[in-house]
């Protein structure tokens, strides 16, 4: 008998995995980033399914709300227009699928032949027991800011460091367009600027 | 049935392999190729999921989100030198970027 559970699991991964290989096929780059939207969703499922709530909400916020939109953002503003790139593509798709094939049966062959350590039980570090009265969310609060309190702070500073970086790369003043100096402007003394003239009355300057 | 450990690891693999074929695949579009790490990326947040699930360890999810975090930084960083990329030489093939001095 099949439960809910895994009814869902096959609807989401299916899903993840049609759309994953559409984002790789698509010629249009458009396309490309609306399926990884869809893929980011059913991935965010998986994750509820393993019941990692806090991280499949933020799969949606950060992925679908700010790195998908980004991608579809650049793809429009680069409005590229789609050429005849059918027959260069398929250059690479040998060793593409040499790479993959190769890849996938080293990763199936390691699935068929593993077995977990019965000590790696004990190695646990934050058992989930532990945090069995709180919810998904305040548990990884409370670990994360706490013992990863740290490497906490060096993704901020990651963050950090590529929102500077994106705005470095990125920026670029155009020639010839008048931007306000405030520097400038409040510089300014008024003996540069003001003339008082005394006129006596009755003629002009 | 019940959905075990190597339910998720599969799809993960298969995953990780598309993203592997996609870069090896696209040649023309970097941005499709940049699509294609953050797949691998998030194969390995479902590989880092499903063993915290496994072995009850919450650390899985501590990973998985500064996972989110680097994935985050790079598709910005990416796409910035990407965007620097396309006004320089007005198109963004990946066998020109072999060029030096564009």
């Amino acid at each position: 008998m099949i439960n809910i559970t895994a009814i869902l699991f096959y609807i989401f991964s299916g899903t993840l995995l049609s759309a994953a290989a559409l984002v790789i096929t698509s010629r249009n780059a458009v396309h490309g980033a609306l399926f990884l939207i869809v893929a980011f969703f059913n991935a965010a499922g998986l994750f509820v399914l393993a019941q990692a709530e806090f991280l499949a909400m933020m799969l949606i916020v950060v992925y679908v709300g700010a790195v998908a939109v980004l991608f579809l953002f650049v793809v429009m503003m680069l409005n590229l227009e789609m050429r005849q790139g059918q027959k260069v593509t398929h250059r690479y798709s040998l060793i593409g699928g040499v790479v993959g094939g190769v890849l996938m049966t080293e990763l199936l062959l390691m699935l068929v032949s593993w077995r977990t350590s019965s000590s790696a039980f004990d190695l646990t570090v934050a058992h989930i027991s532990l945090y069995k009265d709180m919810t998904n969310t305040q548990a990884l609060g409370n670990l994360l800011y706490t013992h990863y309190a740290l490497i906490f702070q060096c993704a901020g500073l990651i963050l950090l460091i590529s929102m500077i970086g994106a705005i470095v790369l990125s920026l670029r003043h155009r020639e010839g367009v008048r931007r306000q100096k405030i520097g400038d402007q409040i510089e300014r003394q008024m003996k540069d600027s003001v003339q008082l003239m005394d006129i006596p009355s009755g003629s002009g300057i | 049935m019940t959905i075990s450990l190597d339910h998720y690891l599969i799809v993960a693999a298969l995953l990780f392999i598309i993203g592997t074929i996609g870069i090896f695949l696209n040649r023309r579009n970097v941005i499709v190729i940049l699509m294609s790490i953050e797949l691998m990326l998030l194969a390995v947040n479902v590989n880092f999921i499903a063993f915290s699930q496994y072995l009850g360890d919450l650390v899985g999810q501590v990973f998985a989100l500064f996972v989110l975090t680097i994935a985050a930084a790079e598709a910005a960083v990416g796409l910035a030198i990407l965007l620097v990329f396309f006004r320089n030489r007005g198109d963004i093939d990946v066998d020109d970027m072999a060029v030096m001095k564009g």
